[in-house]
C-alpha cells in the first residue's frame, strides 16, 4: 500500500472535524472537532516527513502539539468563564455580535 | 512496560518501506485495522448526542494515531501524542465536561437556517476535495526514515529542534507560559462577598433553627439495609430525615411496608405487636 | 413701371456713416437724458419727505428736459441741412475684445423730432398728472416713474449704437410694467403689467438675436457701421435682421402677433395710458423701423412683411374697437390700429418713411389729448369706464367735449385737422407701387379709415351725446338699472387737467397744416430717410381723396345714427358673431393661451416632474439600493460562531477546487 493512504484517512479525518465544527452547538464538542482536524493535520505532516525522508515534519508536529495544548488550555477556561455567566455552553448563544 | 513493548512491537512490524516506496504488508494490515476505527469513532464525535461520548470518540481517534505514528517512524511523536494529547489535553475536555455539565446535550433541532445542509455539503465537499487534491499529487518515491533516524528517532527530532528550529522552540516555550499565566487569570473568580468560614457557617445554621446533629441514617433491617428505606422512631412511624433528600423528590423512596412484608412474624409471642 | 420708386439712398448712406461731431451746445446732449434720470433717482430715494413737492420737481424735470431739446433744435435749424447728423460720445463703455461699444448719442432729425415730442407731451401729461393723481398718496412714485420713463424713452431715441438703444428699450419696457401695475395692490392690475412685461419680452428676443447678427456679421452694433455698411452683406443676413427687429418692434408697438397686451395695459393709470401706451413708447417700434431703414431697403423680403404686419394689425385693431365698451380700451385699439398704418408707411420704404413718422406725430399729439379727455370724463363720472354708462355729457363737460372733439376729428382724418395731413399721405404711398401691391395696401388702408371714423365716431357720440344713460337724481327714467345705480356728478375738471388738454387740442388742429406746409417736415427728416422723388399711385390723388373723405363720412354718418340718434342699451346685447369675437379681442389671448402657455406650462410640469421623478429618484434610487443592500448584506453577520465558520468553510471549498480546477 502506498503512503497516500495516510493522506487520505487524514484528509477524511479533517473533514469530519470541519463538519462537527459547522454542526454541533455545544461548544466543548466544537473545540474537540478543532483537535480532531489539528490531529488529521499531524497525521499527514508525520506521513509527508516520511515520504521525504526529512524529519522536520515531525518537528512540526511536535510543535503543532505543543501550540495545541496551549490552545486548549486558553480555550476550555474561556468556556468555563462564559459558561459560569451564562449557564450555557452553547455556541450559539454567544451571539452579541450580530448586527 | 506494555507500552514499550507495544512501542516496539509496533516499530517492528511497520518499518522498513521497500524499494518502491510501498509499505510492508503488516503495516497495510495495521493501517487497514485501524482505520476505520478512526472513521467511525470520528463520526462518533459528529453524531454522539451526549458530549462525553463525543470525548470518548475522540480519544479513541487519538490513541490509534499514536498507533500510526508509531507505525510510520515517529515513536517520539506517538508517545508524545499518548502523553500530552490523549493524557493531558482530553483529560482537560472531560474535566471540563464535568465542570459544565454532563448532561448537557445537543437538541436535534438546528436554530440557524440552512446550516445543517451548508455544514453536511460542504463537508463531503471538502473531504472529497482534499482526497482528490491528494490523490491526483504525484509524490517522489518514499524514502523513509532510516537514514533520518539513524541515531534513533528522538535524537533525530532533537538535533533538529535544538538546531533548524531553536527559536520556534523557545517562542512555543514562552507560548505555554502564556497560557499557563492566561488560564490562571480567566479563571480568577473575585470574590464579591468575604468567604464564609466553617464557625460562620455553623452559627448560621443554629441562628436558623436547623438541627445540629447530623441527620439519622436510613433504616437497617434483616432484610435490607438500603439507603432507600426510613428508619423507624420510637413510635414506630417511619422518620422522613432519614432519607436522602435526592431519594425523597426524585420519588425513589421506598415504603417501609414493602421491606416489613418480608419480616416474618417472630415465632414466640411477645407483648409488642409489630405493626407494620 | 408706372411709378419710380426712387431713393437716394447712397446720401442717406453715406451721411450715416460719416457724421461730424457734436460741438457747442449740441454737446450738452447728455442733459437731456441725466436731468429726468436725475429727478428720478431723487424721487425715488428721498422717500416720504418728498411727498409735498416731489411732483414739482418731476414736472421741472420734464420741462428742462423740453428746454434743452428746444435750444439744441434751434442749434440744428441754424445749420445746413448737410449737416444736421451729428454725433457726440461720451465715453467707453465696452471694451470686450473684438467687440467695442462706446456710449454715445446720434442727435439728427430723426432723433430730435422723437425728443421733442417727448419731452414736449411729456411735461404736458407731468401737469396733467399733479391734478389727476392728487388723491393717490403714492403719487412722488408715480411722478419717478414718469421722469425715469422719459429718461428712458430718450436714451432710445437718441443712442448711436443698437446696444445703446436697447438699453433704453428695455428701460421703457421696465417703467411701463412699473406703471401698469402702479396700483398693484388690486391684483387683475399686477397681472396686466405681467402680460405687458412678457409681451415686451418676447420682443426684445428679437432685438437681442438681431444684436447678435449684427455682431456676428459685422463685428460692431453701432448705427455708423451697421447701417453704413449694409451694401456689402447678403440679402439673407439683412433679411434676418430685418424680420428680428420687426419681432422687436411688434412687441414694444403691439402690432400683431404681440397686441394682446395693450388693451389690458389700460389698467395703468390714465395719464400713463396717454404718455406711455399712445403716444412714446408704442412708437418706438417705428422709430426702430425707421432708424434700420437701410437694412430694410437692402432686404425687400423683410420690408414687405412689415408692410403686411401693419395691414394686419389696421384692420385687427379697427375691428376691435368696434366693440369696445371701455372708453379706454377703445382708445387702446384705436392706437394699435393708426400705429399699424405707421408700420405699413414704414414698410413702404423711403416713400413712406417721412409720412410715417409726421404720423407718428400728429398721432402723439391727438391721442395723448384723447386719453387725457377719457381721463377728464373718468374723473368727473367716478373712475367708471363703461361707455354705456355716460351719454349726453357734452353739457356738463364742455371743455373737455371741445377738445375731445377736436382730437376725434384729427384722428378721422378732416380736413384741415393735422390727422388729414398724414394720413392722407399714407393712404396716396399705399397705392404707389406695381402688381396686387398697391390695391391691397391701398384698399386696406382705405378700409382701415372709414372703419376709424366708425369707431371713434362710437365712442365720441356715445360719451358726449345722446341720452343720459346715468342717474343724475333729479329725472324720472324709465331704465330701472339706471335708477337704482349711484348718483352721479360730472363736473369739469380742474384747471391743471384741462390746459394741457387745451393746448395738445391745438396741436391736433394746427400742427398737421403747418407742417405740411411747403414740405417743411419731409425736407427736415431727409438727412436721414433720403429724400424722395415725385411718385404716382395707381389711381388719382384726387379720387384718393374723395374716396377717403367719403368713407369717413359714411363711417361717422353711420355711428351718428346708431349711437346718437337712437337709444343705446346700457345693457351690452348679445351682438352677431363679429362682436362677440372683437369684444373678446378676436381671440388672441385664448390662441396666445393655447399657443404658448399651456405648451409652455405643460413643459414646466413635465420639467418638474422629471427633476422629481428621474432626478430626485435617480439619487434616491440609488441611496436606497445602497441601504437595501446593506441590508442584505447585515443577514450574513448573524452573530452566530457558526456561521461563521460556515462560510469560511465555503470559501476554503470554493479556493481548493479553483485551484484544483486549473491545475486538471
Amino acid at each position: 500500500m502506498s503512503l497516500t493512504n495516510y493522506l487520505v484517512l487524514a484528509s477524511i479525518l479533517f473533514a469530519i472535524g470541519a463538519t462537527t465544527v459547522l454542526l454541533r452547538r455545544n461548544a466543548i464538542v466544537v473545540f474537540m472537532g478543532v483537535e480532531l482536524m489539528l490531529n488529521a493535520a499531524n497525521l499527514m505532516l508525520v506521513t509527508f516527513a516520511r515520504i521525504h525522508g526529512d524529519l522536520s515534519g515531525q518537528v512540526m508536529a511536535f510543535f503543532v502539539m505543543v501550540v495545541a495544548a496551549a490552545e486548549v488550555v486558553i480555550g476550555l477556561a474561556i468556556i468555563v468563564q462564559i459558561f459560569r455567566t451564562r449557564r450555557s455552553a452553547s455556541v450559539d448563544d454567544v451571539n452579541l455580535l450580530k448586527s | 512496560m506494555t507500552a514499550s513493548t507495544v512501542v516496539t512491537v509496533l516499530h517492528g512490524v511497520a518499518a522498513a518501506l521497500t524499494d518502491a516506496g510501498r509499505t510492508s504488508a503488516g503495516e497495510a494490515a495495521l493501517f487497514w485495522l485501524l482505520a476505520p476505527i478512526m472513521v467511525i469513532a470520528a463520526l462518533g464525535l459528529l453524531f454522539a448526542r451526549k458530549a462525553v461520548y463525543a470525548a470518548v470518540g475522540v480519544v479513541a481517534v487519538m490513541i490509534s494515531l499514536a498507533f500510526l505514528y508509531v507505525a510510520q517512524d515517529a515513536p517520539f511523536l506517538g508517545v508524545v501524542q499518548v502523553v500530552v494529547y490523549t493524557g493531558a489535553i482530553m483529560m482537560l475536555f472531560l474535566f471540563v465536561l464535568m465542570l459544565v455539565g454532563v448532561d448537557a446535550s445537543d437538541s436535534l433541532t438546528e436554530t440557524l437556517r440552512g446550516q445543517r445542509w451548508i455544514g453536511i455539503g460542504f463537508g463531503i465537499g471538502l473531504g472529497a476535495l482534499l482526497v482528490s487534491v491528494v490523490v491526483r499529487a504525484t509524490f517522489p518515491a518514499a524514502v523513509g526514515l532510516e537514514k533520518a533516524n539513524a541515531d534513533s528517532n528522538p535524537v533525530g527530532v532533537a538535533r533538529l529542534v535544538f538546531g533548524d528550529f531553536i527559536f520556534a522552540f523557545e517562542v512555543v516555550g514562552v507560548l505555554l507560559v502564556t497560557a499557563a499565566l492566561g488560564a490562571l487569570v480567566l479563571t480568577h473568580r473575585q470574590r464579591l462577598v468575604r468567604r464564609i468560614g466553617q464557625k460562620e457557617r455553623a452559627d448560621a445554621r443554629v441562628a436558623a433553627g436547623g438541627s445540629l446533629t447530623p441527620l439519622p441514617a436510613p433504616g437497617v433491617y434483616a432484610r435490607s439495609n438500603a439507603m432507600d428505606v426510613p428508619a423507624l422512631d420510637p413510635t414506630g412511624a417511619p422518620i422522613e430525615s432519614s432519607v436522602s433528600r435526592v431519594l425523597r423528590i426524585r420519588g425513589q423512596e421506598r415504603e417501609f411496608g414493602v421491606v416489613a412484608a418480608q419480616i416474618e412474624p417472630p415465632a414466640t409471642g411477645s407483648d409488642r405487636e409489630v405493626t407494620p | 413701371m408706372t411709378s419710380s420708386i426712387a431713393t437716394h439712398l447712397p446720401a442717406a448712406v453715406a451721411m450715416a456713416s460719416a457724421p461730424a461731431s457734436a460741438d457747442g451746445f449740441l454737446a450738452l446732449a447728455w442733459l437731456l437724458v441725466a436731468l429726468p434720470l436725475a429727478g428720478s433717482a431723487i424721487l425715488l430715494l428721498a422717500g416720504r419727505r418728498a411727498d409735498p413737492w416731489g411732483h414739482w420737481l418731476g414736472v421741472f424735470a420734464s420741462a428742462a428736459s423740453f428746454v434743452v431739446g428746444l435750444v439744441m433744435l434751434i442749434v440744428v435749424l441754424g445749420r445746413g441741412s448737410g449737416d444736421r447728423v451729428v454725433d457726440l460720445r461720451l465715453f467707453r463703455w465696452l471694451p470686450a475684445g473684438h467687440l467695442n461699444v462706446d456710449v454715445g448719442l446720434r442727435i439728427d432729425p430723426l432723433s430730435l423730432t422723437f425728443v421733442l415730442l417727448v419731452t414736449f407731451v411729456g411735461t404736458l401729461i407731468h401737469v396733467y398728472s399733479v391734478a389727476y393723481m392728487e388723491h393717490d398718496g403714492d403719487r412722488r412714485r408715480f411722478f419717478a416713474f414718469l421722469n425715469l420713463f422719459v429718461a428712458a424713452m430718450l436714451l432710445l431715441v437718441l443712442a448711436d449704437s443698437f446696444l445703446l438703444l436697447f438699453v433704453g428699450w428695455e428701460g421703457v419696457g421696465l417703467v411701463s410694467y412699473l406703471l401698469i401695475g402702479f396700483w398693484f395692490q388690486h391684483t387683475p392690475n399686477a397681472v396686466a403689467a405681467k402680460k405687458a412685461f412678457i409681451a415686451n419680452r418676447i420682443g426684445d428676443m428679437g432685438l437681442l438675436i438681431a444684436l447678435m447678427i449684427m455682431f456676428a456679421t459685422y463685428g460692431a452694433v453701432d448705427f455708423s457701421t451697421v447701417l453704413g455698411g449694409a451694401a456689402g452683406v447678403s440679402e439673407g443676413t439683412l433679411t434676418a435682421i430685418g424680420l428680428m427687429l420687426l419681432l422687436a418692434a411688434c412687441g414694444k408697438s403691439a402690432q400683431f402677433p404681440l397686441q394682446s397686451w395693450l388693451g389690458d395695459a389700460m389698467a395703468g393709470p390714465t395719464p400713463v395710458s396717454a404718455l406711455i401706451h399712445a403716444a412714446t413708447m408704442v412708437t418706438a417700434g417705428v422709430y426702430l423701423v425707421v432708424r434700420a431703414g437701410p437694412i430694410y431697403e437692402a432686404a425687400p423680403t423683410a420690408q414687405l412683411v412689415v408692410v403686411i404686419v401693419g395691414a394686419i394689425t389696421l384692420l385687427f385693431g379697427a375691428v376691435i374697437g368696434c366693440a369696445k365698451d371701455d372708453i379706454k380700451k377703445a382708445l387702446a385699439a384705436s392706437t394699435m390700429s393708426q400705429i399699424g398704418y405707421m408700420f405699413l408707411a414704414a414698410g413702404l420704404g423711403p416713400i413712406g418713411y417721412a409720412f410715417a413718422i409726421f404720423q407718428l406725430v400728429t398721432h402723439g399729439f391727438f391721442k395723448a389729448g384723447l386719453f387725457l379727455g377719457a381721463g377728464s370724463v373718468m374723473h368727473g363720472m367716478d373712475e367708471q369706464v363703461d361707455m354705456r354708462n355716460f351719454g349726453g355729457l357734452h353739457r356738463y363737460m364742455r371743455i373737455t367735449w371741445i377738445t375731445f372733439g377736436l382730437g376725434w376729428l384729427a384722428i378721422l382724418g378732416v380736413p384741415p385737422f393735422s390727422g388729414f395731413w398724414s394720413k392722407d399721405k399714407i393712404i396716396e404711398a399705399a397705392f404707389v407701387g406695381e402688381g396686387w401691391r398697391p390695391w391691397v395696401f391701398g384698399s386696406v388702408a382705405l378700409l382701415g379709415a372709414g372703419l376709424t371714423a366708425f369707431y371713434m365716431s362710437r365712442v365720441f357720440f356715445m360719451t358726449f351725446h345722446g341720452e343720459k344713460r346715468w342717474n343724475d337724481g333729479h329725472s324720472a327714467t324709465p331704465d330701472t338699472t339706471i335708477a337704482r345705480s349711484a348718483v352721479q356728478h360730472p363736473h369739469e375738471s380742474p384747471r391743471l387737467m384741462t390746459w394741457p388738454m387745451i393746448v395738445l387740442a391745438a396741436g391736433s388742429v394746427a400742427l398737421g397744416g403747418l407742417l405740411s406746409i411747403g414740405g417743411a417736415f419731409t425736407s427736415w427728416l431727409e438727412p436721414v430717410t433720403g429724400g424722395v422723388e415725385e411718385h404716382v399711385p395707381v389711381l388719382p390723388v384726387w379720387l384718393l381723396i374723395t374716396l377717403t373723405l367719403g368713407l369717413v363720412v359714411a363711417g361717422l354718418w353711420l355711428a351718428w345714427r346708431q349711437y346718437s340718434q337712437a337709444p343705446v342699451p346700457v345693457v351690452a346685447p348679445a351682438g352677431s358673431v363679429l362682436t362677440r369675437a372683437a369684444r373678446k379681442d378676436l381671440y388672441q389671448d385664448g390662441v396666445n393661451d393655447g399657443l404658448l402657455v399651456q405648451p409652455g406650462q405643460y413643459l414646466t410640469r413635465s420639467l418638474v416632474y422629471g427633476d422629481r421623478a428621474v432626478i430626485d429618484g435617480a439619487v434616491g434610487g440609488l441611496g436606497r439600493v445602497m441601504v437595501r443592500l446593506g441590508e442584505a448584506t447585515r443577514r450574513w453577520q448573524t452573530g452566530y460562531v457558526r456561521s461563521y465558520a460556515a462560510t469560511m468553510t465555503i470559501g476554503v471549498v470554493a479556493l481548493v477546487a479553483v485551484v484544483l480546477a486549473t491545475q486538471i
